[in-house]
């Protein structure tokens, strides 16, 4: 096992696609952490955001097959270090009398909002980095904790470098 | 003025012919019923009805194969479709170009479990290059022209398109795309100059070159490229099995076949080369030995056109993407203009050192009551060779004994199953290799196991008028892996003793030639009359059950350790 790696493919919106680039990884034992898929501001095309595991060599083979697959337009490696990364998280938790300001305090402390209140549950809502998603989860673990959701990463290269998809 | 309205399978062969289709092979069923209807109505597309979906696609690769044009094969839903998935798969690994038409249910009727659904594109997704559902009549030339487009350019590969009934039964005009963009999709054939210049220097200063040809040099049509640079830059050649025929065998630098059963000379020579020129190979595990050991004191140039073969299974030193044809004459570019000294007494040395290597040969096999395997195949290259036949095999000893025993000198004349390794490939191949060059000498290498697969094939055959001459070596075992259970699991032939028919008595019964050989001197009087039977031959070669396929370099074993026999293992 090695780094996780983010990849951000851009590919074609069209039936099946999806399936194509996740066979990719599974056919050959590679695991995906965590993806996301979306269209991109022309409908055309989409993003697709995985996280996944593996070493250098591995990363490399991964890039290449996927590049290979036709509706697969660009393939980018965003390094941890180069990328803008973000990712939602939902939390719906049991709340006691006595526990509501303890609650109140940690949705402060980590930038989270509550978006839906009832006599027995507050639900938060959290968007941020992979870091702070982990930090709430350890911070509502000693509360009842009913449902908890997390939408995939996604993420961009900082700085001035783009995905053209103009001239496509 | 209204425009002509056509059927959705009127568009489909309206648009085959626009690629230049002439032939298809296929099997009817419910949901291609339309197609067929159009089928019957013109007279510019022959289709000829096999016994067996495998057998349509393995024909169709056949007749890509020998004519280096896209074979295209037309089945219908469920069964028909789930047949096909081996040849595809097939052809997938080979890298050669088919266009497969799949009926399917009509679209509302997708994914409710109808009567002869499956779901081939999601089943072929990993084992073909692109494939299609078209939803929309107005759909279907484009995707015709992509799948073309897609199956013959690059890396050749299967492509398939899945056509729902109510899709062939709908109207529409008739219009045929001028031309076609696919934006993620763009290979590569240049080959970056400046990767190629430091590869020509490298080759320059080379005291021991090596170069390994591979089916990319076939695809590419780069055989007379090769031969120029390999003159050029006097160094030796020895080719994969799917690059077999790229360098001429007859030649004294020709190395012949390396790898697992090559030559003992061309693996020592790769072994003990200090640079390695490898060109459209994939450098798959038959050629590399151990992986680790493999070119571990050398340094690799590989010229690849997928991206996905370089540095995959070998680190190389210096990769270039690009068709093996443009970047070869990159190099012969430099070595006409520069003409740069090469070393010349070191590449004698070198070829005085593997003339050394020649000397070691497979020790023949021991002289028993029946005939030899080996004896017959020998045999069938030298009755055959002045009539340039196309050679196909099925998969097995005899398939190395015949990528061993005969010598090619040109391209396509060898049809295989490498990557795959498919048995029943060969008899459909022969096939359509057939009906791609009536005028040719087509044979089938097959073994009595693999024969069995699609022996059904021969009413095809007498049908068409294909005159296939199958020549069956038959031991009565599944050889090879009875080869495998002989020297590494104690002999426990386990399932590989087979029976067969009387081989002659069926292909009678099917209108076709049987000819039985017992004895060394039956054999040539059979091939003659094979030769000028007018319809398609079975000859049962009764052989010796228990001969070996040698050189043999053990599975995971570096290519340095090459055994010659049962007896001697060689260091």
């Amino acid at each position: 096992m090695g780094v996780f790696h983010t990849i951000s493919i851009l590919v074609t919106n069209e039936s099946g696609v999806l399936s194509r680039v996740v066979d990719l990884f599974s056919g050959r034992g590679y695991n995906i952490e965590s993806l996301t898929v979306a269209p991109t501001i022309d409908r055309l095309y989409s993003r697709i955001t995985i996280v996944t595991d593996g070493d250098s060599a591995a990363i490399e083979q991964i890039n290449k097959q996927l590049n290979r697959l036709i509706p697969v337009i660009k393939v980018a490696d965003l390094n941890l270090n180069e990328a803008l990364e973000c990712e939602v998280a939902l939390v719906k938790l049991n709340c006691k009398d006595e526990e509501k300001s303890d609650i109140l305090r940690i949705v402060d402390a980590t930038n989270s909002k509550i978006i839906d209140v009832t006599d027995k549950a507050y639900t938060i809502q959290t968007v941020g980095s992979e870091k702070q998603i982990q930090a709430l989860a350890e911070l509502i673990k000693p509360y009842g904790v009913k449902e908890f959701v997390r939408s995939g990463k996604i993420a961009m290269s900082k700085g001035n470098q783009f995905v053209n998809i103009k001239n496509l | 003025m209204t425009k002509e309205l056509y059927s959705g399978a009127e568009i489909i062969l309206k648009s085959l012919v626009k690629e230049g289709v002439t032939e298809i092979f296929g099997y009817p069923g419910g949901q291609v019923i339309k197609i067929y209807d159009a089928l019957y109505n013109q007279n510019e597309i022959k289709h000829y009805l096999v016994r067996h979906e495998q057998a349509a696609i393995h024909a169709a690769e056949g007749y890509s194969r020998a004519t280096g044009k896209c074979g295209v094969a037309l089945v219908t839903s469920g069964p028909g479709a789930c047949n096909t998935i081996t040849g595809i798969a097939n052809a997938y690994y080979d890298g050669y170009p088919i266009v497969v038409l799949t009926g399917q249910v009509g679209l509302s009727q997708i994914g409710n479990d109808a009567f002869q659904e499956a779901d081939i594109v999601g089943i072929t997704r990993s084992c073909c290059k692109h494939n299609y559902l078209v939803k929309d009549i107005k759909d279907i030339p484009r995707v015709i022209k992509e799948a073309f487009h897609i199956a013959t350019t690059g890396k050749p590969g299967p492509v398939v398109i899945d056509l729902p009934k109510d899709v062939q039964t709908a109207k529409s005009t008739f219009e045929y795309p001028e031309s076609i963009k696919l934006v993620g999709y763009n290979p590569n054939y240049k080959g970056h100059p400046l990767q190629i210049a430091k590869a020509v220097k490298m080759l320059t200063e080379a005291h021991r070159p090596v170069i390994i040809s591979g089916g990319g040099v076939l695809m590419s049509g780069a055989h007379e490229e090769l031969q120029k640079l390999a003159q050029l830059i006097q160094a030796p050649v020895t080719h994969t099995l799917m690059g077999t025929g790229t360098y001429p065998d007859s030649l004294e630098s020709s190395l012949g076949m390396l790898g697992m059963h090559g030559n003992y000379w061309a693996n020592y020579a790769v072994v003990h080369a200090d640079v390695i020129l490898a060109l459209g190979t994939r450098f798959n595990d038959r050629i590399t030995g151990c992986l680790k050991r493999f070119a571990r004191d050398s340094h690799v140039i590989h010229v690849d056109i997928d991206p996905c073969s370089i540095s995959k299974n070998v680190k190389v030193d210096i990769p270039i993407v690009g068709d093996c044809k443009n970047v070869l004459l990159g190099m012969i570019e430099y070595f006409e203009k520069k003409q740069p000294n090469i070393y010349k007494d070191d590449k004698d040395k070198w070829f005085s050192q593997i003339d050394e290597w020649k000397q070691k040969r497979a020790i023949p096999p021991f002289t028993g009551d029946k005939l030899s395997a080996i004896t017959v195949i020998q045999k069938l290259y030298e009755l055959t060779k002045k009539y340039s036949p196309i050679v196909c095999t099925e998969v097995g000893q005899h398939q190395m004994w015949a990528a061993q025993l005969f010598q090619f000198n040109e391209p396509r004349k060898l049809i295989t199953s490498g990557g795959l390794g498919t048995m029943g490939f060969g008899f459909p191949a022969a096939m359509g290799a057939c009906a791609g060059k009536p005028e040719q000498l087509v044979l089938n290498i097959a073994g009595d196991g693999s024969i069995q697969m699609n022996i059904q094939e021969l009413a095809t055959c007498v049908d068409y008028g294909f005159k296939v001459i199958n020549c069956i070596i038959n031991n009565g075992y599944l050889g090879m892996v009875r080869q495998w259970q002989e020297k590494l699991f104690n002999k426990h032939y386990s399932e590989t003793k087979i029976s067969a028919p009387d081989f002659v008595k069926v292909a009678e019964a099917y209108g076709a030639i049987g000819i039985r050989v017992q004895h060394e001197d039956e054999i040539e009087p059979a091939i003659i009359k094979a030769i000028e039977a007018k319809s398609p031959v079975f000859i049962d070669f009764v052989v010796e059950n228990f001969e070996m396929v040698y050189p043999w370099v053990l599975a995971g074993e570096p290519l340095t350790k090459v055994l010659l026999s049962n007896d001697c293992a060689v260091k």
